[in-house]
């Protein structure tokens, strides 16, 4: 069978396995925590960790000397995903608490941290209901997922060497995985490096804010849980009211680190070696700063001039503090897809929430760790818009696309184009689907409710506009069938479509 | 010693064969051959990247070696073999403008002791000249300081009719001459300035715009509506040329891979991917309206229709890039209103090394009819030490002196002016008695 089969599976498994195994070190995370929190679940941790250990080397077996080439990149990417969430998801079974020990439930939850979603399906996000090392493991689900679990493996292992460079575009594909140096894996570490600084960073200042008094119950366990979620725009909280928990100062403590969890991080790593202004010159950097400005200041004038106002923030419409700090937190949070609350949006006018939907559609920009269509897809599509209408007027004009200077073959701006509209076209099919499902069942769902609940996952943006999707509900209601479409979702969100796609496909397999 | 017989190393050849010893060394043997008879040169057939044609052609010898092939890296190579052999003077001409840029990071880079990118030359000989209106040459002399121009006498010209005496009212300017039809006549206080008259003037570059403009009776505003035809590597270093300074530029380029390099190349261009002698185009994107049309694509027949073309549908301006001389005048005539030619533009480069060594700058007029050129006057000149209407009438006829820089100034001679040793001088020459005044100077 393998004769005519034109990938090498041997090899692509084989690297799979290694990967699997070297992920098993995290494990060692809430192993810690379990120890410093009386040893609860610990059992379940170090169980976890030799099983998903044993399975990787197992799989390592199946090739001593894998040589993999670009094609079986694809593979070895979507699978190791698959993998890292199948065995991330064992210790919410084996904890045993609450809905999440549904295996498809935490299968979900597991895929939702990785592809730093922050969709969730637990009924009782408290530690009183769950143990300090399973709320932590949930919370670091999202760091590991957040800056590519690829791109760490190629900074750490000297293995990856040499197909790493393949194997992180098939992970970040978009326009390019630019080279910071000629080592790939140095650009690895360049760019987990700048991600490290930027957690420990917030971790030390929102610590800090708790230990001069100003946000009472920012413990060091919230400060290092939400470290972990903030810089990969994950989302998910140890808190069931997320953010909403912590005091005002926290609240905007969160929103610079938000912004810069959606900048490429190459930028980020030019701008701590000492040039700042690559920012500045970046265009993608520019549209993305200027769509949270705009955005953030509609979204203010909207929620000043309604009558908002829920128990738990107080009347919200015509105050100003309020309505700015609502508004531009979850415009940050949203836009580029990290699914943090402040406050229940759900309880928004329709108008506000009506930009909350398109910032659904930004993204973060291409080298962040947010998902969406990217910045840069839409800004190369309003720069082709621009130039469709002019050739118009003058048919012969030859205008090629140009970003910071340089020209765009276009080759990628077909790519981009076909990008852009597969993912419109995955969100209404989304949508028809989680509809179809639910009318199957007899489920009451609200139409806002499937929308965001399609773009949610395919964004990885996690909570939705509607009732059930809501920041304060949870997906635990939907059916089983329509959780795995949301898997399946959260998957190829994450890894932008082609990469799993294309192992869909005959050509893929055969020559 | 040249290498390479093409359009430009026959120029050279041509220039220096009174007076000098000439060495053509090309690998074509049949057009060794006829090199042979129709100039006084010795030329050999050979490669001249080899040292052994090299030596052949007495290389050791050589006081300098001009590598003009057709190809860069061949010529770059010459010199460098050249290096290994002898100590004689090298110019390698190129068409890539990278090349020169890298030698100029490092004069002396390949061996190469001057380097000529005829494109560039070319390119910058249409950005001068259409830069100033009426104008058919424009050169610059003393770093800039010092303009030269000729300009075309149209019969609604302000000066038409005038004497030089009258059209004279600028501080610093110089009238040198002024060519009709094939005569030459310099200029006097009474020489009468008539319709299709070419008069050639030597000034401070405000004097000439401002006269430019008074022949011209347009006010020029500094930014153009200009249109190149044809994306060659001269067209694309011109158009580099004028969006540097902002002019409003579009450039129309038949072949769509070319039309999509050029776009590629130049941001701020409007490029255009059609045939430049579709009137209907040409009317759809308003042609019309633009100030200069500038011809520049691969064949003489191709620029000459271009640019009679865009006449035709109303272009103020056009300018033709012609690489063969012979059909330079022919083109004015039929109504292209500037001709430039790359090969005259190279040579006007090259031959400066091979006159004296104060010569700075050459400048050719009406296809070497005459030349303009900038020397270092030295301490036993004839200019020296009296006031020029004394020093002129030493000279022979046919010689103007147009500008003087001393020290980083310009100082317009008048007949009291007294020239100093170590001043530049400009003066216009009538190539006949260009040995005899260049030894007296």
């Amino acid at each position: 069978m393998y004769g005519y089969l034109r990938v090498d599976v041997r090899a692509g498994l084989s690297l799979v396995g290694t990967l699997t195994a070297a992920l098993s070190v995290a494990y060692v995370v809430p192993i810690v925590v379990a120890l410093t929190h009386g040893g609860e679940d610990l059992w379940v941790f170090v169980a976890t960790l030799v099983a998903t250990a044993a399975f990787g080397l197992s799989l390592r077996q199946l090739d001593p000397h894998p040589d993999p080439g670009a094609r079986e990149a694809f593979m070895v990417v979507a699978l190791t995903w698959l993998f890292a969430a199948v065995f991330g998801a064992l210790p919410y079974v084996l904890a045993g608490d609450g809905a999440i020990a549904q295996p498809v439930n935490a299968f979900f939850e597991s895929m939702s941290g990785f592809t730093t979603t922050g969709a969730t399906v637990m009924d009782n996000i408290s530690l009183d209901h769950h143990s300090h090392a399973v709320l932590m493991w949930r919370q670091l689900t999202q760091w590991l997922g957040g800056m590519g679990i690829i791109v760490l493996a190629v900074a750490i292992l000297s293995e990856m060497a040499v197909g790493g460079a393949q194997l992180m575009r098939a992970e970040t594909p978009g326009p390019g995985v630019s080279k910071l140096t000629p080592h790939i894996a140095r650009t690895a570490r360049a760019l987990w490096l700048a991600y490290v600084f930027f957690t420990v960073l917030f971790i030390v200042l929102l610590y800090a804010l708790q230990v001069l008094g100003f946000a009472e119950n920012m413990t060091l366990y919230n400060a290092i849980a939400h470290g972990f979620t903030t810089l990969p725009t994950g989302g998910f909280s140890p808190e069931a009211r997320s953010i909403e928990a912590f005091t005002p100062i926290v609240q905007w403590l969160f929103v610079p680190f938000l912004f810069i969890a959606g900048v490429n991080f190459v930028l980020w790593w030019y701008v701590l070696t000492g040039d700042p202004w690559s920012l500045l010159r970046d265009a993608e950097f520019r549209l993305y700063l200027g769509a949270v400005t705009v955005l953030s200041l509609v979204a203010t004038l909207v929620l000043f001039f309604s009558a908002l106002e829920t128990p738990e923030t107080g009347m919200v419409g015509g105050h100003i503090e309020r309505s700015l700090r609502y508004a531009v937190f979850q415009i940050t949070s949203i836009t580029n897809s990290t699914g943090y609350a402040n406050m229940d949006f759900d309880a928004w006018s329709g108008p506000a929430k009506g930009i909350l939907l398109f910032a659904m559609f930004v993204g973060g920009s291409t080298g962040s760790t947010g998902g969406g269509v990217k910045i840069l897809r839409w800004l190369v599509i309003l720069k082709t818009l621009r130039r469709e209408l002019f050739t118009t007027v003058h048919p012969e004009a030859v205008r090629p696309v140009r970003m910071n200077g340089r020209v765009l073959n276009e080759e990628a701006v077909r790519g981009i184009y076909a990008f852009t509209l597969l993912y419109i076209v995955l969100f209404f099919v989304g949508v028809a689907l989680l509809a179809a499902d639910a009318a199957r069942l007899g489920l009451d769902v609200s139409l806002l409710d499937v929308l965001s609940a399609s773009i949610a996952t395919l964004g990885n943006i996690g909570p939705g506009l509607g009732e059930v999707t809501g920041p304060m509900g949870g997906y635990g209601s939907f059916p089983t069938t329509s959780k795995f479409l949301m898997i399946l979702y959260m998957w190829i969100g994450r890894l932008e479509i082609f990469p799993v796609l294309v192992l869909l496909t005959k050509a893929y397999w055969r020559s | 010693m040249i290498v390479g017989a093409g359009a430009v190393g026959r120029t050279i050849a041509e220039n220096l064969a009174d007076g000098h010893d000439v060495i053509v060394v090309d690998q074509d043997e049949d057009i060794v051959e006829e090199l042979t008879y129709e100039h006084d040169v010795l030329s050999i057939a050979g490669d001249g990247t080899e040292l052994g044609t090299l030596r052949d052609a007495e290389v050791g010898e050589a006081d300098m070696v001009i590598a003009c092939t057709d190809s860069d890296e061949t010529n770059v190579v010459v010199c460098g073999a050249t290096k290994t052999e002898s100590d004689a003077f090298t110019i390698a001409r190129v068409r890539r403008r990278t090349l020169l840029e890298t030698w100029q990071g490092s004069e002396g880079a390949f061996g190469v002791d001057f380097m000529v990118c005829t494109d560039l030359l070319t390119a910058q000989a249409i950005f001068r000249i259409t830069g100033l209106p009426a104008a058919r040459d424009v050169d610059m002399f003393a770093g800039g300081l010092v303009r030269m121009a000729e300009f075309e006498i149209s019969p609604d010209s302000a000066v038409a009719g005038q004497t030089v005496q009258e059209a004279d009212r600028y501080d610093s300017l110089t009238f040198a001459a002024v060519f009709r039809d094939d005569e030459m006549l310099v200029a006097t206080g009474k020489t009468m300035i008539r319709d299709g008259d070419r008069i050639v003037v030597i000034g401070s570059p405000e004097s000439i715009t401002q006269f430019a403009n008074e022949v011209a009776g347009t006010i020029d505003n500094g930014s153009k509506d200009v249109v190149i035809v044809g994306a060659s590597e001269i067209g694309i270093q011109a158009a580099r040329e004028f969006e540097e300074h902002g002019h409003r530029l579009r450039m129309i380029e038949r072949d769509p891979e070319r039309a999509r390099e050029a776009a590629e190349d130049l941001p701020n261009t409007m490029v255009l991917q059609s045939d430049a002698t579709d009137t209907d185009f040409l009317k759809r994107e308003h042609i019309d309206e633009a100030d200069v049309l500038v011809a520049a694509l691969d064949s003489d027949e191709k620029n000459l229709l271009a640019a009679l073309l865009a006449h035709r549908v109303g272009v103020e301006r056009t300018v033709a890039v012609i690489e063969n001389v012979e059909y330079a005048a022919l083109f004015e005539t039929v109504g292209v209103d500037v001709v430039i030619n790359p090969r005259e533009e190279t040579a006007e480069e090259i031959v400066r090394f091979t006159r004296a060594a104060r010569t700075e700058k050459v400048a050719m007029l009406e296809h070497d009819r005459a030349e303009v050129i900038e020397i270092e006057v030295g301490p036993g000149s004839t200019l020296t030490g009296k006031p020029i209407a004394e020093a002129t009438n030493d000279l022979p006829d046919g010689v103007v002196i147009g500008a003087i820089s001393r020290g980083g100034d310009l100082i317009t001679p008048r007949g009291t002016t007294i020239v100093k040793p170590g001043d530049h001088v400009v003066v216009f020459v009538d190539a006949g008695i260009l040995d005899e005044v260049i030894d007296l100077l």
